[in-house]
């Protein structure tokens, strides 16, 4: 049987059960997600039968006006916006210095700035708890954002050094060479230039601080996030779709910005292809 | 005549140091040069990559400071003055235009950065993509222009602020040979009418050759001749010179001495040697020596002979296809030739 798409690679055996291993994975990762929106519209309280036996959309108001659920979304935006804040100053500077001089000991700055991301959150958390407490700061809110902080920066870094990389040398000298001092320079020229990097790397940062439980735990006092708040509900057995809406808001606010970063990143390296 | 000098180096030397793992040391990018660059001068830096040229260049824009001594520009010592306080401006190797601005708005820029009012920048504006042939180009991206164009734009840019000199940083290297030609006579016609001083860095001898009203030869970070092209070409003071400007035979030793009577090197250039038969009688004051054609390259244009002098050496000597055609200039091989040329032709260079 030929191939209907003859510029594939692939031929039509390899293409099966690709496709099939495909759907397995995408169906593996994604049933649970279908399995929570749907019991946000549940009509039970306390028990998961299939099918439901009746839709409401009841428990969104209720879950809208549970004023725990508030307190700890609100909680989680002000952490998650601080954090991306102090990510987007430290990222760019650590950046713009990797990038722009050599310095004694620059490829181990390089690699401490990328651990947090790549330790486990466990030993981040142990390691800023015990940091936290030998200084005597106490754990507060401030302390979730440092902690959220830690593996934000990396983001940012991550996303402005590549878009440095990209970028010709010679227009920071050419922007000076016409006039404009440093801080003109930044403005005009450099800034523009990984706005979108900023920005994907911003949303990105808020996304990983706004669902981020490990750190958390051991950074928090007695407050609690949404994703916290949200781990502690599961232990109740009433008011469960609460819950559910609940979960399904936090995938709402992650992922769409997600969404919106790929679609930035994408679109701007298609315009920046000729500036060599 | 006494022009006024717009750029002088006063024994200038910039030395970086280079940490590598087993070894550390300085390097003299640019070694004690002393140059004095006239005003309305189209100047050029010629040497190969690691001579120090684009060093200088970098030093006269304020991307790099002098390690020692003075560079002076109408006077003014600028050594350690940032670039944004340099009446100087730079039309750069890669563009360098600003990928997120218009072209308009990257000609503009000097003129934004100065505060110039908007109807005076759009006009100036207008003025310079006349003067580079782009008019009408303005509201386009870089991303949508051509080589050639982004190369306007550049010079341009660099233009528009009336800067007392005029930096070029191998601009043509990137373009194809024909548009490179082209360039070179319109780069040369604009600085004609704008007459600032232009100073053209540059590894392509032919490119100084034909724009050039003089030359700087560089080699290891120094400056190893300053002289008009017809000086540069005609009369070679170093034996780098000669080889690195054009082609030369250069002759030394025992073949120096049966030729000229002396054994101090000279060189001359191929096509400076007339390739005679055996009989032919000298002018006044010519040189003479004997070989036989060991090799024919004919290259349309002229044709390249390599000649084996007898007892030893050999010259390249370059003849003009005038009258003769591939079949003639094939038939010299293993002919024994005399070759003449005047004795005013040869550059003699010490060690």
């Amino acid at each position: 049987m030929p191939s209907k798409n003859s510029s594939r690679l692939s031929g039509e055996r390899a293409a099966w059960p690709l496709k099939f291993g495909a759907a397995g994975a995408i169906l593996f990762l994604h049933v649970p997600l279908w399995l929570i929106f749907l019991y946000a519209f549940t009509t039970e309280e306390s028990a998961y039968t299939f099918p439901p036996p009746g839709l409401t959309l009841k428990w969104i108001p209720q879950a809208l006006a549970n004023p725990a659920m508030q307190s700890a979304l609100y909680l989680s935006i002000r952490v998650a916006f601080l954090a991306t804040i102090t990510a987007l100053i430290l990222g760019t500077l650590a950046a713009a210095a990797v990038y722009r001089y050599d310095f004694f000991g620059k490829e181990s700055v390089s690699f401490m700035l990328i651990l947090p991301l790549a330790l486990p959150g466990i030993v981040t958390g142990i390691a800023m708890r015990s940091a936290i407490s030998l200084i005597h700061i106490p754990f507060s809110f401030w302390t979730i954002v440092i902690g959220h902080a830690t593996f934000c920066v990396v983001v940012v870094y991550n996303n402005v050094l590549a878009r440095f990389r990209r970028s010709s040398n010679s227009m920071i000298e050419a922007s000076m060479d016409l006039g404009a001092n440093s801080f003109q320079t930044f403005w005009h020229i450099v800034l523009p230039n990984i706005g979108t990097a900023l920005l994907a790397g911003a949303i990105l940062a808020f996304s990983l601080s706004f669902d981020e439980v490990i750190v958390t735990t051991f950074t928090a006092g007695n407050q609690q996030t949404l994703p916290i708040w949200i781990f502690s509900q599961m232990l109740k057995p009433r008011n469960r779709p609460i819950t559910n809406v609940t979960a399904m808001l936090v995938v709402l606010i992650t992922a769409l910005p997600i969404l919106l970063a790929q679609r930035i990143v994408a679109g701007s390296s298609d315009s920046e292809g000729g500036s060599k | 005549m006494s022009a006024s000098v717009a750029i002088e180096f006063k024994n200038v030397s910039r030395i970086f140091s280079v940490k590598q793992e087993d070894q550390s040391g300085d390097v003299k990018a640019v070694d004690n040069v002393s140059l004095q660059i006239r005003d309305g001068e189209f100047f050029s830096l010629l040497g190969p990559s690691g001579s120090g040229k684009t060093t200088s260049l970098r030093m006269i824009a304020g991307f790099d400071r002098p390690t020692s001594g003075q560079i002076l520009l109408y006077g003014q010592d600028v050594s350690s003055l940032p670039p944004y306080e340099r009446d100087v401006n730079t039309v750069f190797q890669d563009y360098a235009l600003f990928p997120h601005m218009t072209v308009g708005e990257n000609v503009a820029y000097g003129l934004m950065i100065k505060k110039v009012p908007k109807d005076e920048r759009e006009k100036r504006v207008d003025d310079m993509m006349d003067l580079v042939q782009l008019t009408g180009f303005a509201a386009r991206k870089p991303s949508q222009l051509s080589g050639g164009q982004r190369q306007r734009v550049a010079l341009a840019r660099a233009l528009i602020n009336h800067p007392k000199v005029l930096l070029l940083d191998e601009p043509l290297g990137a373009l194809d040979l024909k548009l490179r030609q082209q360039m070179q006579i319109e780069l040369k016609s604009i600085q004609q009418r704008v007459g600032i001083t232009f100073i053209f860095v540059t590894h392509d001898q032919e490119e100084a050759l034909t724009m050039s009203d003089r030359i700087a030869v560089f080699n290891h970070g120094r400056i190893e001749q300053i002289g008009t092209p017809a000086e540069i070409y005609e009369h070679p003071i170093t034996q780098f010179v000669a080889g690195f400007v054009g082609v030369s035979n250069l002759v030394s030793g025992e073949v120096a001495k049966r030729i000229t009577g002396s054994d101090v090197r000279f060189s001359v250039r191929p096509e400076k040697i007339h390739l005679g038969s055996t009989g032919d009688k000298p002018e006044a004051d010519t040189f003479i020596a004997e070989g036989k054609v060991r090799d024919v390259i004919y290259l349309g244009l002229y044709t390249r002979y390599l000649v084996e002098l007898d007892g030893g050496g050999d010259l390249v000597v370059v003849e003009q296809n005038l009258k003769t055609t591939s079949m003639d200039v094939m038939q010299a091989r293993g002919q024994p030739v005399r070759l003449f040329w005047k004795k005013e032709h040869v550059s003699y260079m010490g060690d």
